[in-house]
């Protein structure tokens, strides 16, 4: 037997078993090849990210031939509209990323005010709480919850939730614009719960019983094991369930597009209208556009940075839940 | 010397204990008196049900949903099982030491401080610096880690961490402790310093051991309850049990024929 | 060794009240958290049904149309050129001077009244004639489709003083109403239609095909890749740094956001490569990109659930490693790796930041007959109507929402069957 195995891996040695010369080496060739398509099949998804940087570093650099690079990531003033009415090459339209990326974590933040807590929360009573009923009652809620598409979110912020906000805002006297970053912000945030629950969930179940017995043995209550013991020993795991959904709070685009504005404002108060790098980049890429100008440009350069941040947020969650299940396998 | 049960009042009384697992019948009708100051121990071949038993006494089979207990169990003649009581209460009063020693991913001082503070029973630092100190000392640990008392507690060897655990564990100052198969997972050095500490703690405490190994049984327990396949086949005093087994399985376990 | 503390039980007791209390808190958080995502779930749904039902109803005006032979086809050749650019708007204004010969004196008034009616109605009329050009010269009753504004009106969104009206027109109204001219009936326009300027012509077939092409392209592209990958890394890779990093790239993939992937494909397919903006082709790659790393990572799950005693027991009766995956592994993973490819593509039919990256916005009438045909897909039209302010396509918005949602549900209800009917306990 372990001479099969050899002559397929090796693929030299002749074969001790009755099957005829030929056809054998037909079907270690075959096997060959089929494990070479396996193989390169495995390099898409490098080739996809590969693909990715250079495109983006590719038309960023272009981009970055019109506006400099300290202009870019500097500027506090983004109107990339104006070079485009004046028909101007670049120079004098504002490209100044800093209003986007205000906006951006103002979003996120909002979001993350609601996911977080809400995330945590009913990660906490599924995994330590519910009774197998309970839990196949509130698991599907979220999972349902995870698969409405973005879109849906949008339409549902601009339709409910923003008009709720600005007029109760109104009626204690505040002034709100009606695309707020609140509305986009909370709508937003349910989305993330899911994502933040289903992580955080695992991660607390991956607590080990024993601890749990430990504190239940010195008659601490579920709530004070829950507090004191198991979310201590579940930080890292937690730590990078709330990266993940950092992560896609940044780079959700729908919602924003849909409920958030356009006008880059550099504010932090969430009742007024920002705007985010998903949305310019989307705005900078409807409508009729050339292909080469700054403009278009631009949303790559955006979309290099969104890239870069995202992918820090991601390796340190991975690196964190990843870390964490070793020390508990 | 037997001493009937008349003459001391038991500290924990069980009286017609049935254990279910879902269907799986796990104990049959277990009546055991345990007396105060006096270790007892529980032996038989493993899944005979002598941890099962164990984690009747504080209630801990409540955490395992499929877990069903009937009969009953008192402390000091109060009901445990009554709906009215405590867990908290409870296992504030019945201690537990584990098979595998799982301190608290803290410090070492605040593994022990966990049960005090959580139950309030230190009004200031300095209290519970002294409770811990205390506990530490009891536990025979005090020596060995009293400069690192900030270091984390899952840096320590698996004998001094089970002794962190019984620290832990007599920090709230129980009636009972229970230590489900303490020694399994240490070395014998470490399993004699355990076996020592218990003797010293009945003084204060009432203790039940599970143990796999009959010698330890025999080294420090004042009596002895045999289990086997879900049945307490026979309780006694110590000597008795190991040198004049009344019931034939007994017999048979001690002289190494089952388990 | 002596502790000079009180007995305990004292301090214990007198805190339980508070403790008790504390947890009862915290457990309400819990199921608070859950009522919560719930209260939203239903309100969402709500908001989106009520507003959206409406969409499934048509109000329509029901019209004796004569089918003049002299305006339609004068030189009476039965040509299929002239019928179908005869003006059959005409012949739905006169049936209207019919039943109002006081309306048409006026020109005013005759714009008025024609307003009514969606020019709609005429081009329904050009399509029974060029299938039967029998038709012409008979006089038959059509239901014609009404305009937005009044199916509005009819439908309770829109009040009768809105200002949208003329008092002439609500008269006329009435008194279509009052001879039974108007009913309302299921809007098969919404699901035999393209897209169109007038809300109640708009339908979504065009965007359903559009969505039909772009995930055929995507599963074809992603499902074998994704698989052959999986089993590459789960059954064959060698353990090593290079592997660890493809794992990592791959878990890193899953959480890049989708208008990133869009981005991608804007500058490989449509810039380098040069393929058509607004292609489903182009969406359905891009979109595969993005479904891959979901694939990858569901199959290679499944596959790592199969025991590993399984593989063993084949290769110990001489079957190579290739032999052992192919005939054994593989198949008792199928049903995982189905059930998340079908969770993967109900993902991808609700993505729609990639698809603005490519161009797939585009305001398209034809509905596309191939994965090389412009076209949008149910996220895009959702997207399109969203934004348009015509009041009546508020509900198509929300109707095209729920027929997006019914796919997505009908996908999830499959994936979850196959899941359970074929879920193995090892």
């Amino acid at each position: 037997m372990a001479q099969t195995v050899a002559a397929v891996r090796g693929g030299t040695r002749p074969s001790l078993m009755a099957a005829p010369e030929g056809r054998r080496a037909r079907q270690v060739l075959g096997e060959r090849v089929l494990l070479g398509l396996l193989a390169a099949s495995s390099l898409v998804a490098i080739l996809t990210t590969v693909g990715i940087a250079l495109s983006l570093l590719f038309e960023t650099l272009r981009f970055l031939d019109a506006v400099p690079l300290f202009d870019f990531l500097f500027g506090l003033n983004w109107s990339p509209q104006i070079a485009i009415r004046e028909d101007q090459v670049g120079s004098s339209g504002a490209f100044g990323v800093i209003p986007l990326l205000v906006g951006t974590g103002l979003i996120a933040a909002v979001a993350m005010t609601v996911a977080g807590p809400l995330g945590l929360l009913s990660a906490i009573y599924l995994a330590e709480y519910a009774s197998p009923r309970a839990r196949s009652f509130a698991k599907p809620i979220l999972e349902i919850l995870a698969g409405i598409p973005t879109v849906v979110y949008g339409f549902f912020a601009v339709l409910v939730v923003a008009p709720f906000v600005r007029d109760s805002s109104e009626a204690v006297g505040f002034e709100v614009s009606s695309e707020s970053a609140l509305a986009a912000g909370v709508v937003m945030g349910v989305m993330i719960v899911p994502i933040v629950s289903s992580i955080a969930d695992d991660v607390i179940s991956a607590v080990p019983q024993s601890l749990r017995e430990g504190a239940y043995g010195l008659g601490a209550t579920k709530s004070e094991t829950v507090r004191d013991i198991v979310l201590p020993a579940a930080l890292p795991g937690i730590g990078g369930a709330l990266l993940l959904g950092v992560s896609r709070a940044i780079g959700e685009t729908m919602i924003v597009v849909m409920a958030a504005g356009l006008s880059a404002h550099l504010t932090v108060n969430p009742l007024q209208a920002v705007t985010t790098v998903t949305v310019q980049m989307v705005a900078l890429l409807t409508g009729d556009q050339e292909f080469d100008s700054p403009k278009t440009l631009a949303a790559f350069a955006l979309g290099l940075l969104l890239f870069i941040a995202t992918l820090i947020l991601n390796l340190i969650a991975l690196m964190l839940v990843r870390r964490y299940r070793e020390r508990y396998d | 010397m037997d001493m009937s049960p008349s003459t001391i009042r038991p500290k924990l009384t069980a009286r017609g204990v049935n254990v279910f697992y879902d269907d799986a019948h796990a104990l049959k009708q277990v009546d055991l008196d345990i007396r105060a100051h006096e270790v007892t121990a529980l032996i038989g071949p493993s899944g005979c049900g002598k941890s099962t038993f164990l984690r009747c006494l504080n209630r801990m089979n409540d955490l395992i949903d499929i877990c069903r207990v009937d009969g009953d169990i008192r402390l000091d003649g109060e009901d445990i099982y009554d709906p009215a009581v405590d867990l908290v209460y409870l296992r504030a009063r019945i201690g537990m030491v584990f098979q595998k020693p799982n301190p608290f991913p803290k410090s070492i001082h605040d593994n022990v401080a966990y049960g005090p503070k959580i139950h309030g029973l230190a009004r200031s630092r300095a209290e519970m610096d002294e409770i811990v100190a205390s506990s530490l000392e009891r536990a025979g640990l005090w020596e060995e880690v009293k400069d690192r008392l900030d270091a984390p507690a899952t840096g320590l060897s698996g004998g001094q961490q089970q002794r962190l655990c019984i620290a832990r564990a007599i920090a709230v100052r129980p009636e009972v402790i229970l230590m489900d198969e303490p020694c399994s997972s240490l070395d014998p050095i470490a399993t004699a310093r355990i076996e020592a500490l218990m003797d010293e703690l009945k003084q204060n405490f009432t203790i039940v051991i599970v143990t796999h190994s009959m010698q330890q049984a025999a080294r420090v327990s004042q009596r002895t309850a045999f289990f086997h396949l879900g049945d307490l086949v026979e309780v006694g005093d110590t000597d008795t049990v190991f040198t004049q087994p009344v019931d034939p399985r007994t017999e048979s376990y001690i002289s190494g024929r089952i388990g | 060794m002596t502790d000079p503390r009180q007995s305990p039980t004292e301090t214990i007791l007198a805190s339980l009240p508070r403790r008790r209390r504390a947890e009862a808190r915290f457990h309400f958080y819990g199921i608070a958290a859950i009522g919560i995502a719930l209260a939203f779930l239903i309100l969402l749904i709500g908001a989106i049904g009520h507003q959206g039902i409406g969409a499934f109803s048509q109000t329509e005006i029901a019209l004796d149309v004569t089918l003049d032979e002299s305006v339609l086809d004068p030189s009476g050749t039965r040509d299929p050129e002239t019928l179908s650019t005869a003006n059959y708007r005409a012949v739905v204004r006169a049936a209207l001077g019919e039943i109002f010969p006081d309306a048409v004196r006026k020109r005013r008034d005759r714009r008025k009244l024609t307003a009514l009616v969606s020019v709609g109605a005429g081009f329904e009329l050009r399509e029974q004639v060029l299938e039967n050009p029998g038709l012409i010269g008979r006089t038959m009753r059509v239901w014609a489709p009404a305009d937005d504004e009044v199916d509005m009106l009819f439908k309770g969104v829109t009040a009768r003083d809105s200002g949208r009206f003329t008092e002439k027109q609500l008269g006329w109204l009435d008194r279509l109403e009052a001879e039974d001219r108007i009913r309302s009936a299921f809007n098969w326009r919404f699901f035999s239609n393209g897209d169109s300027r007038e809300p109640e012509l708009a339908g979504i077939l065009g965007a359903m095909s559009g969505s039909f092409f772009a995930l055929m392209t995507c599963l074809v592209l992603s499902f074998p890749l994704g698989v052959m990958a999986a089993i590459y890394l789960e059954e064959f890779a060698p353990r090593n740094r290079w592997t660890d990093l493809v794992e990592i790239n791959i878990n890193n993939l899953a959480a890049v956001p989708s208008i990133v992937f869009g981005l991608l494909g804007l500058a490989a397919f449509l810039g380098f490569m040069g393929m058509a903006r607004s292609a489903p082709l182009v969406g359905g790659m891009v979109l595969a990109l993005m479904t891959l790393p979901t694939i990858i990572i569901v199959t290679r799950a499944s596959l790592g659930a199969v025991p590993p005693s399984i593989r063993e027991a084949a290769i110990g009766l001489g079957a190579s490693r290739m032999q052992a995956m192919l005939h054994h592994t593989l198949p008792l993973a199928t049903p995982g790796i189905m059930t998340g490819t079908i969770i993967g593509m109900a993902r991808a039919l609700g993505e729609l930041a990639p698809l603005i990256m490519i161009g797939m916005v585009a305001f398209i009438v034809d509905v596309p007959q191939g994965p090389l045909d412009p076209a949008s897909a149910l996220p895009v039209q959702v997207y399109i109507w969203a934004d348009s302010p015509e009041r009546a396509f508020a509900e198509k918005t929300a109707a095209a929402i729920i027929v997006l949602l019914a796919f997505l549900v009908v996908m999830n209800l499959t994936a979850v069957i196959l899941r359970r009917r074929f879920e193995r306990r090892w």
